[in-house]
């Protein structure tokens, strides 16, 4: 039996307040020019009402941008400890395309060999998500890679219905936290009934891809685009900063490098994000580089998100939330470059999407 | 932020010890390592593994020697980078932190009963010596046996005294080729692949096994699809950077395949149709 609650909004603070004290919550938060992070908060004023995707996925909590992964001293010898850093929190307002973010990051890292540090990071981790009962802005993709509605990955999922929200309980995990405060009442049929009406409105307002083409053909449109003459476009256009792998929540790359201390004899191994856009990325110590090519790595980049986690996984590492473009510097637009494929491959299909590019 | 000692991290390493060190060439420095209590590495010929210097960093490194040679095991190093520079400064005694295995090497079961075609370019020979004395120490159980070699001089000319072994065993067809020769010089002059139209081969039980540089690939393959040798049966390990072995990382990536888990070997016949590869 599905368990589901309600929390007027006039307790909203309480609940976060609450939850605060007991362990630390984070949520995204407001930083100015339609901008958002997510940050530590105490109490449910601070959190954003209304925000689009964040400038990081919520990926900083599971995997850091810069993490220790082993302490060495080599005073006497080559003597290291590997080490996992990890901090029990809640993260509150996770919208369904983060959630896929996560799913994705789980799948990777949990695939053998595992990776203990993220799995014991993970474990630390409450997932609170939160319903998009509209689209964020022109950017976002989700209907196209079917996030727009939430796929699980949360341990409560939070859905604004007016002057309350409607919680889905979907963990023990969530449950304690329902028990930590008595600010939740359990849901009423009438509520179940707009939770329904809510998720009908959606489906009109998500009805259809945001790229012209059905969900289900676009493993065969990349199929056919190894060659395609986009990547040339891209090739002009970017400028190899890395942004769209950064503030891509699904984009796991990593370096692993040695921070000695002053002492030259103690310091740390730390893993720091990476980016394929990045020109050394792909290169030996020998001199050869085998993505030579800005267009050859953006293609790497999109193949990362719609083919390769394909074949690998069975799904998109596209979560659809739309960062990559938001963020690019040279105007690389995700729906663009797809809507380019599908129409330079003849598989556009104006039932199945349509082009809303602002 | 709390920090834990992980138990069974992927990331540890094994501390081991070198127990000689020579320099090969004015560039490259062999290293004969022992793990801690004379434990094996465990290795397939073709596999390799990440040697680090705490400090300095990681990088991964072919393994040179047999899984045959018990007790400890050889690495051959180019000085190209900062790690490479690191451990050419080291001599025996010394300490690295050594992880893996890792990889999947040359496929020694499916190569047993056939014939085999050993084509080396430059450091190429460095991992495929893992397989040839893997080989010659199995000698019965492999048919014919043809070793190419080629590198750029006399000079460049990795384990002489070995080579000179491989040379006068009657059980291996060794031949070697400089592209420039010097006054002493008695051997080929001249590109690896003049030598492969001269093999006399049965295609149908050759496996070709090749490892050189990137550019060397394709034409040594054009000329095994020639001699009608099988794209399956053409081996061939890949250089790529795989910095944490695990396929996670990403930078060994070859479109969809991490060259570290699941290479560095390859036969050709899977590697032909990805574009990355070759």
């Amino acid at each position: 039996m599905e368990q589901y609650f309600v929390l007027k909004k006039k307790s909203f603070n309480d609940f976060v307040s609450t939850m605060a004290k007991k362990q630390k919550v984070v949520a995204p938060i407001e930083k100015g020019n339609n901008q958002y992070a997510f940050e530590e908060v105490k109490s449910g004023d601070e959190i954003a009402t209304g925000y689009i995707p964040t400038i990081l996925p919520p990926k900083k909590y599971f995997m850091p941008q810069n993490e220790t992964i082993a302490k060495f001293d080599i005073s006497s010898g080559q003597n290291m400890e590997p080490v996992v850093e990890y901090e029990k929190m809640t993260i509150f307002g996770v919208r369904t395309c983060d959630l896929a973010g996560i799913q994705c990051l789980n799948m990777v890292f949990s695939d053998r060999p595992r990776d203990l540090n993220y799995l014991i990071r993970k474990n630390e981790i409450t997932i609170v998500g939160f319903e998009c009962n509209d689209y964020c802005d022109e950017y976002a993709s989700c209907r196209l890679v079917h996030n727009h509605t939430p796929n699980g990955g949360y341990d409560l999922f939070f859905t604004d219905l007016g002057d309350k929200f409607i919680v889905h309980v979907n963990t023990l995990a969530g449950e304690e936290i329902i028990g930590q405060s008595n600010v939740f009442e359990k849901a009423s049929d009438q509520d179940i009934k707009m939770l329904n009406i809510l998720r009908t409105k959606k489906r009109e307002i998500f009805a259809k891809n945001e790229v012209p083409i059905e969900h289900e053909n676009i493993p065969g449109l990349f199929d056919k685009s190894y060659n395609s003459k986009v990547w040339e476009e891209l090739e002009k256009k970017c400028v190899a900063c890395g942004n769209c792998t950064n503030v891509c929540p699904s984009c796991y790359c990593f370096d692993v490098v040695d921070e000695p201390n002053l002492d030259l004899k103690t310091g740390r191994r730390s893993r720091k994000w990476d980016s394929c856009q990045h020109e050394t990325f792909a290169k030996v110590a020998g001199g050869e580089s085998f993505r030579e090519e800005r267009g050859a790595r953006q293609r790497h980049r999109y193949f990362r998100k719609f083919k390769y986690p394909m074949d690998k996984f069975s799904r998109f590492f596209c979560t659809g939330c739309g960062r990559c473009s938001r963020t690019c510097m040279a105007g690389i637009n995700l729906k663009e470059t797809l809507t380019v494929l599908v129409e330079e491959h003849g598989m556009k299909n104006p039932n199945a999407g349509e082009v809303r590019i602002g | 932020m709390k920090s834990l000692k992980v138990k069974d991290s992927e990331y540890d390493i094994k501390k081991a010890k070198i127990l000689k060190a020579k320099m090969l060439t004015s560039m490259e420095k062999y290293f004969e390592i022992a793990l801690p209590g004379g434990e094996s590495l465990d290795h397939e010929p073709g596999q390799f593994v990440e040697v680090s210097l705490l400090g300095i960093g990681e990088a991964p490194i072919s393994i040179s020697s047999s899984p045959t040679k018990l007790g400890s095991f050889e690495l051959v190093v180019r000085n190209v980078g900062k790690l490479t520079a690191a451990l050419h400064k080291l001599e025996a005694g010394a300490e690295v932190g050594i992880r893996g295995p890792f990889g999947k090497g040359f496929p020694v079961r499916i190569l047993e009963g056939n014939d085999l075609l050993f084509i080396a370019g430059g450091l190429g020979i460095v991992p495929l010596r893992s397989l040839i004395n893997f080989v010659i120490d199995n000698r019965r159980d492999f048919g014919k046996v043809s070793i190419l070699l080629g590198c750029k001089s006399p000079k460049d000319l990795l384990f002489g005294n070995e080579l000179e072994q491989w040379g006068k065993r009657l059980d291996v067809n060794f031949n070697c080729t400089v592209d420039n020769a010097d006054p002493d010089w008695k051997g080929n002059v001249g590109l690896i692949t003049k030598l492969i139209p001269g093999i006399d081969l049965d295609p149908e039980r050759t496996f070709g096994v090749v490892c050189g540089p990137p550019i060397m690939y394709k034409f040594v393959i054009k000329e095994l699809v020639k001699k009608k040798i099988p794209d399956r049966q053409v081996l061939v390990s890949l250089e790529r950077h795989m910095k944490c072995g695990l396929g996670k990382c990403g930078h060994c990536q070859i479109n969809g395949v991490y060259c570290c888990q699941d290479g560095p070997v390859f036969s050709y016949d899977r590697i032909k149709n990805i574009p990355e590869a070759l």
